[in-house]
């Protein structure tokens, strides 16, 4: 019997369709030993959930530019826990003022918000410590 | 995971929870006794039949997958989807993108997408997309479409596993590709002509249905169709879908002995190199072949780590 590797969905909700950024954590994880499962541009917080489920991630990693964070993550978050998948370690990135940030971590239930120019050894880092804490668990 | 809920799990997906599904595979995935176990609960359960879509890459085969699965579902069928891509020999973690070409059905209930990386092994990857396949039939998925990789030795054996092998060729490809091609031209049931909305699209087509022509030679020999079909324009979607359906229901009048013989042989040496490779690794000698890898020729290690499980005979896991 063999861990399989980490698995994570990325998904761009909304209507924005910068992808840059998706694309290179999309990379970063996969160079970091993870199945990453990218679902593209335009996802619906019900496409999302839906993928989370089908493909039993362990990670749902959001990228939103549009501004419309305050609306959708909070739905994704919902949604997922709804779906029994409260598990899933939700990470976010994009454009994301730091007030909106702390609610979102503090009070909607995503566990992580990157900024342009993090280091993405540290998103594999936190990602690697935090499905292993919640692996260990359930 | 215990015995019991290896099979409450087994209870759920024959009822058709998806959650329930979605966890199965991954277990599938990690592999070991859960699994002997999910397969005899299983095995048997639905009769839906498993197609196997291959072709070059590019020749269309997510964007076919994705038109298929409309047609069915129009039909009031259910569709399961393997899709397989490439994982990365340097870091063993994957890219899984097709879902962004089947965009169209996220979010339908009636189908179920699940993205598999193929860990670069040849027979691994067949026994595990089998195995998936088994547990969306019992999940009550009429047909279930596996997605291959497009090249390479691990899509020959993914071919192995299922019921109706579909093959994809784009138009214009040239009478290079179709003899690199003749290999998967012998063994698949039901061919199509993708982006049949191109120009040189009836050229391809007439080529390949004179190939098939000259290999058809008895009358208990499925004929095998070679279809026009454009995904963009939507044209010959049905057609392609009749003639799964057809091979799907000649199969249980015609037992098809020399594929059923050749899967057979396959499995057997699947096994082989699956175990003989879990004894090796489980050797001294395996460590220390490790520490000279590039050192020494890797034909010359493969030797002597034989050499040594002939000596030290096997242990039982």
């Amino acid at each position: 019997m063999s861990e399989v590797p980490i698995r994570v969905l990325v998904a761009k909700p909304g209507l924005d369709g910068h992808d840059r950024g998706a694309k290179v954590i999309a990379r970063a994880l996969r160079d970091a030993g993870m199945d990453v499962i990218y679902t593209g541009i335009g996802q619906t917080p019900h496409m999302i959930v839906e993928a989370a489920l089908q493909e039993d991630v362990d990670v749902v990693g959001l990228s939103i530019l549009s501004g419309a964070h305050m609306t959708l993550l909070p739905k994704v978050s919902t949604q997922l826990r709804e779906a029994g998948l409260g598990h899933c370690v939700i990470v976010a990135g994009g454009i994301i003022p730091a007030e909106d940030s702390a609610l979102l971590t503090s009070q909607y239930g995503i566990d992580a918000i990157y900024g342009p120019g993090t280091n993405t050894d540290e998103i594999v880092a936190f990602i690697r410590a935090t499905v292993a804490a919640r692996r260990a668990t359930s | 995971m215990n015995d019991a809920t290896v099979q409450q799990l087994a209870t759920d997906v024959r009822r058709g929870d998806r959650r329930a599904l979605a966890r199965a595979l991954t277990l599938i995935e990690r592999g070991g006794a859960p699994v002997r176990s999910l397969r005899q609960a299983l095995s048997g359960y639905g009769v839906g039949s498993l197609v196997g879509i291959t072709g070059a890459p590019g020749a269309g085969k997510s964007s076919l997958t994705t038109v298929i699965t409309q047609e069915l579902r129009q039909r009031g069928m259910q569709v399961g989807i393997i899709a397989v891509d490439p994982s990365s020999p340097l870091s063993g973690g994957s890219l899984l993108g097709d879902r962004i070409r089947m965009y169209d059905l996220a979010g339908d209930s009636g189908v179920f997408i699940r993205s598999m990386a193929n860990r670069g092994q040849y027979g691994g990857l067949a026994a595990t997309t089998l195995d998936a396949a088994m547990l969306m039939r019992a999940a009550g998925f009429g047909m279930v479409l596996l997605e291959t990789v497009g090249a390479g030795q691990s899509d020959v054996a993914v071919v192995d596993v299922a019921d109706t092998v579909l093959l994809v060729e784009a138009p214009g490809m040239g009478d290079e590709v179709q003899s690199i091609k003749a290999g998967l031209l012998e063994v698949a049931d039901v061919i199509v002509v993708s982006k049949s909305d191109r120009a040189d699209a009836p050229a391809t087509l007439q080529q390949l249905r004179a190939l098939i022509r000259m290999q058809m030679d008895a009358d208990d020999v499925w004929s095998v169709p070679v279809l026009p079909v454009s995904a963009v324009q939507h044209t010959g979607v049905a057609g392609v879908v009749d003639a799964l359906v057809g091979h799907a229901q000649w199969l249980q009048t015609h037992p098809a002995t020399w594929r059923q013989q050749r899967r057979q042989l396959l499995s057997l040496q699947r096994a082989l190199e699956s175990q003989l490779r879990d004894a090796v690794q489980q050797l001294p000698g395996w460590t220390t072949a490790l520490t000279q890898l590039g050192q020494r020729d890797s034909d010359a290690l493969a030797r002597q780590l034989l050499e040594e499980f002939v000596v030290s005979g096997f242990t039982k896991e």
